[in-house]
């Protein structure tokens, strides 16, 4: 069964289903922003909820659940890596906001 | 059979075995710059964070939700109907695929005037690219550049739905290529969950 047919197979109530989803998701999001607490517990809520929201919409809308397990766990492991190995510089930058000097 | 032709007989036979991972190679070049873009994307969003992590007047302009609020709704909806644009075409329904991809293009082309709308409104606040009067003049550059880079996205999003279910209603492309499409629209749809967040909502004047 080539791609195009497994995607013919299933219907659009799926799609609806994640969609409602990624609503409601979208809705928690704002409704965090309107919560009494600070900036760095605000945005790790956030972020928590984002990836969940962008997770639904690889798998589903892309479609990358019904691809090749090897296809998924490459796109996966490469990504993930990579966004990892850009949090190196938090640290950095909260020296900045301390006014602490740079190392010598 | 000497040893060379077998030799070139094994490297012939190793370039034409398929394409990596059975996925069409249209498809997997577009989940190749789907993965880079998210790279190009999240180096911005980190900038960002890092930014005004480090900023102690970091501005705070947003006065509220109701326009990034449609926005988002805008752009989830037109994902969706490029999904339902998408199951007609591979249903082999012309039409409907035709017509659900341009109403994905409008739905694009609505979400970008808000965008531009929210930038107009800025501007005349008095935000450019190096000042503001809220605080960091970081913040003009940081905001600029990371929205303009997705709407920049979405209108090479726009030209090439148009683009491309122009020649699917002729027969030039088929149901594959909305497929490949569909994948870079779904994509700018997800860099919007992560911007929405870190640059709007972070930033709400309460």
């Amino acid at each position: 069964m080539t791609t195009a047919e497994e995607h013919k197979s299933s219907g659009i109530g799926k799609d609806l289903g994640v969609y409602f989803c990624l609503l409601a998701l979208a809705g928690l999001q704002f409704a965090i922003a309107y919560q009494n607490i600070g900036a760095s517990q605000m945005f790790r809520r956030m972020l928590a909820v984002a990836c969940v929201e962008a997770g639904l919409a690889a798998l589903f809308f892309m479609h990358l659940w019904k691809e090749k397990r090897g296809f998924l766990l490459f796109v996966a492991i490469f990504t993930i890596a990579v966004l990892l190995g850009m949090q190196y510089g938090w640290t950095d930058s909260t020296r900045m906001v301390v006014g602490a000097p740079f190392s010598k | 059979m000497s040893q060379a032709d077998s030799t070139l007989g094994g490297h012939a036979a190793g370039l034409t075995a398929g394409p990596a991972f059975s996925i069409p190679t249209k498809k997997l070049a577009m989940w190749l710059f789907i993965i880079a873009d998210t790279m190009t994307f999240a180096a911005c969003l980190v900038a960002y964070g890092f930014l005004r992590n480090g900023s102690v007047d970091w501005p705070r302009p947003f006065h509220g939700i109701a326009n990034v609020a449609l926005m988002t709704l805008i752009l989830l909806t037109s994902s969706l109907t490029m999904l339902i644009g998408l199951r007609a075409a591979q249903a082999g329904n012309k039409i409907g695929a035709f017509r659900w991809t341009m109403i994905t293009a409008a739905a694009g082309t609505l979400f970008a005037l808000l965008h531009v709308r929210e930038w107009l409104r800025l501007i005349a606040e008095g935000m450019t690219l190096f000042k503001n009067p809220w605080g960091t003049g970081l913040f003009g550059a940081s905001f600029f550049s990371i929205t303009g880079l997705h709407l920049t996205h979405v209108t090479g999003g726009i030209i090439a739905l148009v683009a491309v279910g122009v020649r699917y209603k002729a027969g030039r492309y088929n149901a594959d290529d909305i497929e490949v499409l569909a994948l870079y629209w779904h994509f700018v749809d997800v860099v919007w969950m992560f911007v929405v967040p870190l640059v709007y909502l972070l930033n709400l004047a309460h």
